[in-house]
């Protein structure tokens, strides 16, 4: 088991060193290209999330080993507002800010575990999962 | 009144010192460089900086961002300035400042006390200036990372023409808003220089495409039509268009493909270029 790479982000730099620490990580953990491909660009989201909606946040990446599955994790975590409707924040082509709208939704059907915990004034915390086939 | 009279015995024990003391600190430092710097330079350099120090000091202050070190700190500024210019490394650069110490430590073996307390004197006072002259080394880095930036970002967007009326926008690397306005600028500026009516915006060397580039090249092929020209996007390779569905972004009439061949043909058909095949090489009138 590796050591979980974390990275803050802060800046749209910190948006691009996210998406390139994933991508390492997705190659090590030996995922089709196709695979690595769609978890970098939900990387890339969510990462963008944190910066523009969460004022900036953290992002952890391991590779992770259950029942006998490998794949890559990866936990955005801000401090921000937080979401005050989370199913209409995963609504399509639904934002607040002027995106598209399509970013939290988009990157849920990219990946295959979504888990998003957010409440009003306690930030959010999204945790995606991708299993190498 | 005790800072006073430290800096008192502390101007006495760099005198005293001296010649020693510089050439003791000029070895240090030169051979730190690595030779470098030349060896005459590093001895104008420190002994400006010896010279600005002890008139800091004669001014009985010790603080280092006051107004008697402005002349030292001025130096050390530019000493930073070209030690990072020429890539020189932090710790060398800090180094020339905190050489100074070493240099005057043997003063210490067989000093009086009022020596050892002007020894910790200057001792304090040069952690202040090594830290102001890494602040400052760093600073230049910083600009020099963003010139250079800048500079990537005119290089990394050129506009070639493909044909006749048809030119050509290859991206490689991360679309973000700073480069899309540059290279949206440079596409439409070149659409109406060479009269084009057909552009290609070829994103082979893009590694992913999430919405924010996505919403980018919207933008971009919007304002390439009401310009009267039309936008082909291609190097859509399989992995990007299958993680393009998946996001659930529209395309909508936007021309699309897969390699910029293809994309050519296309843009050429538009444009009424009709092209012909004889025998096995083919040929575009």
């Amino acid at each position: 088991m590796t050591e979980p790479a974390v990275l803050s982000i802060t800046g749209n730099n910190g948006v691009v060193m996210a998406r390139q620490t994933v991508r390492s990580l997705a190659q090590d953990c030996r995922l089709s290209l196709v695979e690595q491909t769609k978890l970098v660009t939900a990387a890339s989201e969510l990462a963008r999330n944190a910066l523009i909606y969460g004022g900036g946040g953290t992002m952890t990446a391991s590779i992770v080993d259950e029942f006998g599955r490998r794949g890559v994790r990866v936990v955005f975590a801000d401090q921000g507002p937080g979401i005050a409707d989370v199913d209409l924040a995963l609504t399509d082509g639904w934002t607040s800010g002027n995106g598209m709208g399509l970013g939290l939704s988009g990157s849920r059907r990219l990946v295959d575990d979504f888990v998003l915990d957010s409440a009003v004034g306690r930030g959010t915390t999204v945790t995606i999962t991708k299993w190498a086939r | 009144m005790a800072a006073a009279s430290g800096t008192e015995s502390l101007v006495t024990l760099l005198s005293r010192a001296g010649e020693d003391l510089a050439a003791g600190w000029v070895d240090r430092v030169s051979s730190s460089l690595g030779g470098r710097v030349s060896k005459a330079e590093v001895e104008s350099e420190l002994r400006e900086l010896y010279t600005a120090l002890l008139a800091a000091l004669r001014q009985e202050s010790v603080d280092v961002y006051g107004e008697a070190f402005g002349e030292l700190r001025a130096l050390l500024t530019e000493l930073s300035r070209s030690r990072a210019r020429q890539g020189f490394s932090p710790t060398e650069t800090a180094l020339s400042v905190f050489s100074l110490k070493q240099a005057l430590e043997p003063v210490l073996s067989d000093g009086n006390e009022d020596d050892v307390r002007a020894y910790l004197q200057l001792s304090s006072l040069l952690d202040g200036l090594g830290l102001f002259t890494i602040e400052a080394y760093t600073r230049t880095r910083e600009e020099l990372i963003a010139a250079q930036a800048e500079q990537l970002l005119e290089l990394s967007t050129p506009v070639v023409k493909l044909w006749d009326g048809v030119i050509g926008v290859p991206l490689v690397g991360t679309l973000d808003s700073a480069r899309t306005m540059v290279v949206m600028e440079k596409m439409l500026q070149s659409l109406l220089d060479t009269g084009s009516e057909q552009a290609i915006i070829d994103i082979t060397g893009v590694p992913a495409v999430d919405t924010e580039v996505a919403q980018h090249l919207l933008k971009t092929v919007v304002a390439a039509r009401l310009m009267g020209a039309e936008c082909t996007i291609s190097g859509i390779r399989p992995q990007i268009a299958q993680t393009i569905v998946a996001l659930g972004i529209d395309f909508g009439d936007i021309a699309t493909k897969a390699t910029l061949a293809d994309a050519l043909r296309h843009a050429l058909r538009r444009a009424g270029t009709t092209l012909s095949t004889t025998s096995g090489t083919g040929v575009a009138r």
